[in-house]
């Protein structure tokens, strides 16, 4: 999932002709002064950083300004910020609106229904996780004669529009489907939508591509701004890995025996730092290379957690040892291996000769690497 | 009697040529499964596995009498390949092929519902019905012929609990794997009727994982609807919120969509939750020895 930030789900709602307040993005403090000064953004105007978490307005990460130095003072100070973990990188200077209401208008995908879904209400402005859920309302979208006009009327009646306003709302409406649709969006939201005099302006702009949809939309793969290095680095070879709080490496197979081995840890008082899921593979070297990964990680312990389907266990096996003679002595860490499944007798051989002894047992082997992880001493074998 | 599959099922895999398209193609082939067909656009003609090739389901579907499709096209093909299956006349698509576009998926499953027919997955191992047929890639392994139904959306956990059960010298009627993507075209509430009405099956394991209100739904129809045993395992008790497996919209779900909440579900709907995987295969056996059905 590509989260993207405020000024680049603007580019979009732009380019589908979702009305917005004059604007303009700038990365330095000279550049903000720049488009005030030279008439591209009006003043008195707003400041904002452009960083993905939101509660921007209570931490400090949209200042108000009147004048070219004020607005070069807020962009300065925004500039140096780290929001909740994030640089700020570029501010969205806008022109400030005498707004009325505040609204609130998302599409997004209803998976219980398996359709799109159009979401409105009339309380935008908000966090919509603290609307009450009888002030929203959910109007299912089939994907084949897509959103209609009758839709649009009811959308606009929830959210009490009247007149031009109402009128605008329909385009708009349009716009974001269509949006939705060509940008492999997950959602696409505005909070808040705001009534301003007799037309609408999107005052916000939250957008989410989807993952999978990456091979129609190569415009967002240099988007990816919540991973960490490592994160970065597995994703471009093809492996899912995602680094948690905790100090034990946790490498299995598919997303539910991944999540499983996780919880049975936990249970037994271990605290999983890493996970890495194989997926489906039969390339002893693509498994190599999830180990050093793996390695770069610095775990305390590792729990190799297998079952052969696809993955046939001797492949593991055969990658794991490669991987071992490749770690450098400083950055080895205790091992334990439960391979099950296909080719598992093959496996547990080839782990053998190389002096790694495997646990069939889940229970036993998730005992065991989480004192491992505690204590100085190797479980099962060493890697 | 089973769940979607039978001895009648006849198979055509759709992307034989290809590396994991033929390797399966034996593995259903040993499993006993009658795969009467392959497609693959420009290698009509030649074998995989000994089963023909053709360059289109309709022309494998006229030549064989194929009724089931298995998919491991690639994911920008696959919604190409499911169209082409349904309008060819199929009625069992099992999709493996992952990453597919959620968008894609949304077409393809209501295209293929209003044709009446049916999708299991995408980015799933298949359906299986040991000593009639399997279409998917489940390790042929795990199974023998017995009385619990086991629908899971998940995979290679699937395995593992299956397998259990096995070693506890139980065996399975039909095993469907649902596949995790967000929108699947076949999800627990779909299947869950099939299992009520299918007489061979005594039981049924229910396999989840967080997010979204699949398992939820699945708990609601079951306190309504669902006669028989149900014993369930959530994976993802301790999954952090918001890495990956994010909810897409926490809108929709609203404080529903995490392991906790779908245990809870569960339990008020009767169904026995085990904490770990390895407990189902040991909660199944009690359950079966408690109705006497062992």
């Amino acid at each position: 999932m590509v989260k993207l930030a405020e000024w680049r789900g603007k580019e979009i709602f732009r380019k589908y002709g979702v009305p917005l307040p004059p604007g303009r993005v700038a990365r330095s403090p000279a550049e903000a002064e720049q488009w005030v000064r030279d008439g591209s953004v009006p003043l008195p105007c707003v400041i904002k950083a452009q960083v993905l978490a939101g509660g921007r307005g209570k931490g400090g990460a949209v200042r108000f300004a009147n004048t070219p130095e004020e607005v070069r003072a807020a962009a300065q100070a925004i500039l140096a910020l780290e929001f909740k973990g994030e640089r700020v990188r570029e501010v969205l200077l806008e022109g400030k609106l005498a707004i009325g209401r505040e609204l609130y208008v998302a599409i997004t995908l209803d998976r219980s229904a398996r359709v799109p879904i159009l979401l409105t209400s009339s309380q935008g402005g908000v966090e919509i996780e603290i609307v009450e859920d009888s002030a929203i309302i959910r109007q299912p979208i089939h994907p084949f004669p897509g959103l209609a006009a009758y839709e649009k009327r009811r959308a606009s009646q929830s959210l009490g529009l009247t007149g031009a306003a109402s009128r605008a709302l329909s385009p708009l409406l349009d716009a974001l489907w269509k949006a939705f649709n060509a940008e492999d969006a997950e959602l696409i939201e505005i909070n808040p939508l705001a009534v301003v005099g007799e037309g609408l302006v999107a005052l916000d702009a939250k957008v989410i591509i989807e993952d999978d949809a990456a091979f129609r939309h190569p415009e967002y793969s240099e988007i990816r701004d919540d991973r960490t290095p490592l994160e970065e680095i597995a994703r471009e070879k093809e492996i899912a890995f995602v680094q948690l709080d905790g100090n034990i490496g946790v490498i299995a197979n598919g997303a539910g025996l991944t999540m499983a081995t996780l919880d049975v840890l936990t249970e037994f008082g271990g605290h999983p730092g890493v996970f890495l899921d194989l997926g489906g593979t039969d390339d002893p070297a693509k498994v190599s290379e999830a180990f050093l990964l793996m390695a770069q990680a610095r775990p305390r312990a590792v729990f190799l957690n297998i079952f052969g389907g696809v993955t046939r266990c001797d492949t593991v096996a055969t990658g794991l040892v490669q991987a071992m003679g490749q770690i450098p002595p400083a950055e080895r860490f205790p091992l334990v291996a439960r391979i099950r499944g296909n080719n598992e007798v093959e496996g547990i051989e080839i782990l053998r000769k190389a002096g790694i002894t495997a646990l069939s047992s889940l229970k036993e082997s998730a005992q065991s690497v989480v004192a491992a992880a505690q204590g100085p001493t190797a479980a099962g074998g060493r890697a | 009697m089973s769940v979607l599959v039978d001895a009648d099922t006849r198979v055509v895999v759709q992307g034989i040529t290809g590396h994991q398209g033929s390797g399966h193609t034996r593995q259903m082939k040993l499993f006993g499964t009658k795969v009467v067909a392959g497609v693959t656009p420009g290698k009509a003609g030649t074998q995989v596995e000994g089963v023909p090739v053709f360059d289109s389901v309709r022309e494998a579907v006229d030549r064989t009498g194929a009724n089931a499709s298995c998919i491991f096209v690639p994911a920008p093909f696959a919604k190409d390949a499911l169209l082409e299956a349904v309008d060819a006349g199929i009625r069992l698509v099992v999709i493996v092929t992952e990453h597919i576009p959620f968008h894609d998926m949304l077409i393809m499953y209501h295209y293929a519902k209003e044709r009446g027919a049916r999708i299991v997955g995408p980015n799933c191992p298949g359906v299986a019905s040991p000593g009639k047929a399997k279409v998917g890639i489940i390790p042929n392994v795990v199974f023998r012929p017995g009385r619990v139904g086991v629908i899971s959306r998940s995979g290679t956990l699937t395995y593992e609990i299956v397998n259990g059960i096995r070693e506890n010298g139980l065996g399975q009627s039909t095993c469907i794997g649902l596949g995790g993507d967000p929108v699947v075209g076949t999800s627990f509430v779909d299947a869950l009727p099939w299992f009520e009405n299918d007489a061979d099956t005594d039981i049924l394991v229910l396999v989840g994982e967080i997010g979204g209100t699949a398992e939820e739904d699945a708990a609601e129809y079951i306190r309504h609807h669902f006669t028989k045993p149900v014993v369930a395992y959530i994976a993802g008790r301790s999954a952090p919120a918001g890495k990956r497996m994010g909810h897409a919209g926490a809108i929709i779900s609203r404080g529903k969509g995490t392991a906790q909440s779908k245990q809870a579900a569960l339990e008020a709907a009767g169904a026995r939750v085990g904490r770990f995987p390895f407990e189902i295969p040991d909660l199944v056996s009690e359950v079966l020895r408690e109705r006497g059905r062992r």
